[in-house]
């Protein structure tokens, strides 16, 4: 029998960001102040909050609905907008079939409304800008990578970033007009003319890290947990180090 | 209160057993994970308690197995806002290992780690009096890789991230020790009844 402790993976990494206490223990209000439909199944939802702390790409916030009876329901949301969009935060939102609060927003939702916000929450996959990122995302597992897209373009940063995402169709691709050189959409049902139709492979991830950043890939995955999985096996088969691969899983 | 215009939310059951702030995710059970699932055989795994003890000890799998036998059945919450009713795990009640390796009784707290190199921290008390196992089964299955298989830590009365997954060990200390999660903002402790989510609730 051995004495000594030898771990067969390496995940003890730091969090990143420090977080807010007092930010994440207080319920503020947040003012909805635009809907814009992304996808047949994708909506933003705009909010004002006017005392809102600022995040970093890629933190998620606790929102809460209020029945007249004083029944609540909260959920997870990872941001979708920069920390450069201040005093206004943006969600996007799948409409879930018999979705309580995503069925809220999508069927009754209209600007004025006010619903609770707590956060940030959670620096463990905040991006800050400082390490080369590849981000790997599929449907709306692309909302926290977007955060962090929109602020390398904001700030305009040099520090290297890739993203992959995977949708089933290009009307299903969520951003579609945002994206730019820094990403490859992967189809899995229906594609563009020209671009092959397939599941995210090892044939997406090797080129990238082949062309390794100097510092190496910082890698931040979102997606179901059967995409994460297989997002993060690709990864680790193509090399990159277990502790440096953030995942966000939802489903 | 502030009441969202037009939210009437599902309909109400009296007594649902759900913590404040939680809701029922019926058949699901969501993988709530922010590593890479480890490819860790039993034939790999160990399980040790150190630290304020008499007797510091490391089991294997088959060691471990030769432990009493002990069950869970009941239900689990993630601070996520996800419950589940009626769940069953098997494997061996944390006492049982305690007993072996006898806590000094200046011993308050535990960190629990991961053979993935995740950490939790958990007030000694909520490890004993049968409200802890080292889990190795769900539903009369093997427990799957993903969910913390081979074996995980199960204290099904705190918030779930406090069950660590691919469990490795427990080091008890005479003072609390934030984990991971709670050094990212999360509560030292997490009782879902007192809705202990983050770090100031």
């Amino acid at each position: 029998m051995t004495e000594t402790f030898a771990p067969v993976t390496r995940f003890a990494v730091p969090g990143r960001i420090a977080v807010s206490s007092r930010a994440a223990a207080e319920w503020q209000t947040a003012t909805l102040t635009e809907v814009r439909r992304e996808t047949p199944y994708a909506s933003t939802f705009r909010f004002a909050v006017p005392a809102w702390q600022g995040h970093l790409p890629g933190q998620h916030l606790m929102l809460r609905l209020t029945a007249e009876d004083g029944y609540t329901a909260q959920r997870h949301y990872s941001i979708a907008s920069p920390p450069e969009d201040s005093g206004h935060i943006e969600l996007t939102l799948d409409h879930v079939e018999g979705g309580e609060v995503s069925g809220w927003f999508h069927t009754v939702a209209r600007p004025g409304d006010e619903v609770e916000v707590r956060g940030p929450l959670s620096g463990f996959f905040a991006w800050p800008g400082d390490r080369p990122a590849l981000l790997i995302g599929a449907g709306s597992g692309v909302v926290p990578l977007m955060s962090m897209v929109r602020h390398h373009r904001a700030r305009g940063l040099s520090v290297p970033l890739r993203m992959l995402v995977s949708a089933r169709s290009p009307e299903e691709l969520i951003y579609a007009r945002e994206l730019g050189a820094e990403t490859t959409p992967v189809f899995t049902r229906n594609s563009p003319q020209g671009v092959p139709v397939g599941r995210m492979a090892a044939a997406h991830v090797a080129p990238l890290l082949a062309a390794q950043p100097e510092g190496g890939w910082e890698a931040y995955v979102c997606g179901s947990n059967a995409f994460a999985e297989h997002a993060s096996r690709l990864l680790v088969e193509a090399g990159q180090p277990v502790d440096r691969i953030r995942i966000e899983r939802f489903g | 209160m502030n009441v969202t215009r037009g939210f009437t939310g599902r309909p109400r059951v009296q007594n649902t057993g759900l913590p404040p702030g939680q809701y029922d995710a019926g058949d699901d059970w969501p993988v709530l994970s922010a590593e890479v699932t480890p490819d860790l055989s039993s034939a790999d795994w160990t399980f040790r308690v150190d630290g304020l003890v008499e007797q510091p000890r490391t089991w294997d799998w088959d060691e471990a197995h030769t432990l009493p036998a002990s069950a869970y059945e009941g239900d689990i919450h993630c601070v996520t806002s996800w419950s589940k009713f009626g769940v069953r795990f098997a494997g061996v009640s944390l006492d049982a290992f305690l007993a072996v390796v006898r806590p000094h009784g200046s011993a308050t707290h535990a960190v629990a780690y991961s053979h993935t190199g995740y950490t939790t921290n958990l007030p000694l008390a909520d490890l004993t009096g049968g409200r802890a196992w080292i889990a190795w089964e769900y539903d009369g299955k093997p427990l799957p890789a993903e969910h913390g298989g081979p074996a995980r830590l199960l204290v099904p009365h705190l918030y779930f991230w406090k069950s660590a997954k691919w469990v490795a060990g427990l080091t008890l200390l005479d003072h609390d020790e934030p984990g991971f999660w709670e050094q990212n903002g999360y509560h030292a402790r997490g009782n879902p009844w007192e809705e202990q989510r983050y770090s100031g609730d």
